[in-house]
């Protein structure tokens, strides 16, 4: 199969994933979102490597897993805590941040 | 004998700083206390006196050093003093004049609540004036300059309650301040001239300065003159100083301070002596106030104000004289000491009738006083006769030499300063016995003061009388002093200089003209004056006595050449600074704050939005990336 058509649905998955972080309110999709977009990431990278018979893509790809994964705790936490203290998973309610 | 000189000064400076420090502890006793400074300080000038008489000529000018003030690379200050013959004769009249009137004072101010302070601004004024007298270099001598205005401002505003006397006190400040700007000016214009300030290296190179250079310098020292001797253009200020106590308008008024552009010039001889224009100025200066005040003199009905008048025009003789050259510095100093024993005791006299009269001052409400106040009547009038220039008297002899060197002058311009002096003589006796008859002849005017007191008119106390007896000796008996054998002018001719000029008159015939004119003068007075009663209510007068009566539209005129345009200048220069200036940074302002509240609603808080203006930028970015590689 040409390797191409996994940099389409790496294109597609990424965008799947943007338009969801620009579109969805509740945290934990947004979060997901995030997360599709990363993985999306990896794929094009995993792709690329596999396209110019070089590994530094793949040794990328673990790099964005581990850092992903860091994010995915401290996020989750900030999330838990958010809905704690305001009763709400939804970003637009975080909004004091403004004049 | 040396270490006497800042001594001098040293004693009313610390009977100053005691009174005005010392607070009410010093009440009991604090005007017996500044008196003994000032007679202290008298004391001193008697004994540098005697040391200074039993040294030969060319010894008796001294130097004393007291301290490095300023030394920064070639400027170089000092607090150093010079006592010559010209700084001695004013010291005694400093000291001496000025001791009087301390112990006049005492008696004079003994109702007043605050008669503490009003000793201690007067010896901070003696201290002042010592030191300007005593400085052997410009600046510090602009020291004393500036001080002896504080005094005067002090002194002229004591009654401050009053709003004439703070106002007066405010004018005479401000007026001074100019003629203060052309000492400064003259003073830097001298060091970079002559690259020092001090008298001895100044009048040493003076020869060697541009013509310009000395003629400016000689203008601005004029100009300094004017302001503190109340000459025109600057004299406005004096006829109000006269707000101030009575005694501060005999010592500072008329006595001592006013006399100090006198001084200024004959002290800067070498200088005015090499630049002609400057000299014509001054004796310009001195023509026009001698007339100036002498018609003021006539038509003032309050008897201080007609005195200064008279003090105008007396100082006039004198700077007038000091504009003659060599010909008349002797003879303006000589004056000046004759003038400042019959002016005290004038003013004086004045004070004591007002003491008498419940404070009025309107000579129109006098009359007939001679018989209620002998011995004020007796000085008063000896000191009549001095002004007048009665023969005898000082003033005679003064002013009839002063007459003469004008005459001396040579050419046109003799004739012309002659006719003028003359005029001003015969102007003189006029005022004055007008002064004289209105005060202590004719009928009774007398008028219940605001409060409804009838006046009781009594002869003042002891303490007020004795000043003014010995004032009165000194107005009868120093000009015969200083003429016999030309004493003064022997005495001061070492400083200043003396020539004997060529007058086209002989001496004779100036002093029948002088005594021809002064007679004329008294005559008319007495006919105007003496054989009618005089009107308690001021007749409407000529358009020139009514000019007169507001010193010659003096006010008016500064207010309309100063005050009216410098008002109008400060209005545009408001309007601009306020619309023009103030609009533009105020425009800017408003604009960049309206843009910024635009620009805040970017940030609504919502963390999509955000994101959303994140891709945006790396969409924008990638997209010029790509663009710029394909370029």
């Amino acid at each position: 199969m040409n390797p191409v058509n996994y940099l389409y649905l790496a294109a597609l998955l990424f965008t799947i994933g943007a338009s969801g972080v620009l579109i969805r309110r509740n945290a934990i999709v947004l979060f997901m979102c995030v997360e599709l977009m990363l993985n999306a990431s990896n794929l094009a990278l995993v792709t690329f490597s596999r396209l110019h018979d070089n590994l530094d893509g793949q040794i990328l790809a673990f790099f964005t897993m581990v850092v992903a994964a860091a994010e995915v705790v401290v996020g989750l936490a900030i999330i838990v805590s958010i809905f704690r203290t305001r009763h709400s998973a939804s970003v637009d309610d975080s909004n004091l941040m403004k004049l | 004998m040396n270490s006497l000189i800042p001594l001098l000064i040293a004693a009313p400076l610390v009977g100053a700083a005691l009174l005005l420090l010392g607070g009410r502890a010093l009440d009991r006793f604090g005007h017996w206390l500044g008196t003994f400074a000032s007679l202290l300080s008298f004391v001193f000038a008697l004994l540098l006196f005697s040391s200074m008489l039993g040294r030969s000529v060319d010894q008796r000018p001294v130097r004393e050093h007291l301290f490095s003030w300023i030394s920064v690379g070639t400027f170089q200050a000092d607090v150093s003093f010079q006592l010559d013959q010209l700084s001695m004769t004013f010291v005694l009249l400093i000291t001496g004049v000025g001791t009087l009137i301390h112990v006049y004072s005492v008696g004079y101010m003994a109702h007043d609540e605050r008669r503490r302070r009003f000793f201690g601004y007067l010896n901070l004024f003696l201290a002042a004036m010592l030191l300007l007298v005593l400085a052997d270099n410009y600046l510090l001598l602009y020291v004393g300059w500036e001080g002896v205005g504080l005094a005067s401002y002090l002194l002229i505003g004591f009654w401050q309650h009053k709003p004439a006397a703070a106002t007066a006190a405010k004018k005479a400040f401000i007026v001074n301040r100019v003629g203060d700007m052309g000492l400064s000016i003259a003073i830097m214009l001298m060091f970079t001239q002559f690259g020092s300030f001090a008298f001895g290296p100044v009048f040493a190179t003076a020869h060697q300065a541009s013509q310009g250079r000395l003629t400016a310098i000689g203008l601005l020292l004029l100009l300094a003159a004017c302001g503190k001797s109340a000459q025109v253009p600057l004299q406005s200020w004096l006829g109000d100083a006269m707000e101030g106590p009575t005694p501060v308008s005999a010592l500072i008024h008329a006595a001592t301070m006013v006399t100090a552009g006198v001084y200024l010039i004959t002290r800067s001889n070498a200088i005015f002596d090499l630049a002609p224009t400057a000299q014509l100025a001054v004796v310009c200066v001195g023509a026009v106030t001698l007339i100036f005040g002498a018609i003021v003199g006539c038509a003032k009905d309050d008897i201080k104000k007609a005195l200064a008048g008279s003090t105008m025009s007396q100082i006039g003789y004198m700077i007038l004289a000091a504009g003659l050259g060599p010909i008349g510095y002797v003879f303006a100093i000589m004056h000046l000491v004759t003038h400042g024993f019959f002016k005290a005791g004038l003013f004086l006299g004045a004070g004591s009738v007002m003491h008498g009269m419940n404070d009025e001052v309107n000579m129109r409400h006098y009359g007939g006083l001679r018989k209620y106040m002998p011995i004020t009547y007796v000085t008063f009038g000896l000191g009549y006769l001095a002004i007048i220039g009665f023969p005898g008297p000082s003033g005679f002899w003064s002013k009839d030499r002063i007459i003469e060197a004008a005459f001396a002058k040579g050419g046109t311009e003799g004739w012309i300063l002659g006719a003028v002096t003359l005029i001003g003589a015969a102007v003189t006796a006029f005022y004055m016995t007008r002064v004289m008859i209105m005060t202590f002849f004719g009928e009774k005017r007398w008028q219940p003061d605001a409060e409804g007191h009838e006046p009781h008119p009594h002869e003042s106390p002891k303490s007020m009388t004795v000043p003014m007896i010995l004032l009165a000796f000194g107005s009868v008996f120093a000009g015969g002093l200083f003429v016999l054998n030309n004493n003064f002018q022997h005495w001061l001719e070492p400083v200043t200089g003396f020539s004997e000029g060529n007058s086209p008159l002989s001496s004779g015939v100036v002093m029948a003209l002088s005594i021809a004119c002064m007679l004329a003068g008294a005559g008319l007075a007495y006919v105007v004056y003496g054989r009618s009663p005089v009107p308690a209510v001021p007749p409407v007068g000529s358009a020139l006595t009514r000019a007169a009566r507001r010193d010659l539209l003096q006010d008016d005129f500064n207010h309309a050449v100063l005050v009216r345009p410098g008002s109008a200048l400060t209005a545009a220069l408001v309007f601009f600074d306020s619309k023009g200036l103030d609009g533009f940074v105020n425009g800017l302002a408003a604009s960049i704050g309206g843009i910024s509240g635009r620009l805040r609603r970017v940030q609504n808080g919502y963390v999509r939005s955000y994101a959303l203006s994140m891709f945006g930028g790396t969409l924008v970015l990638v997209a010029t990336t790509l663009l710029m590689r394909s370029v």
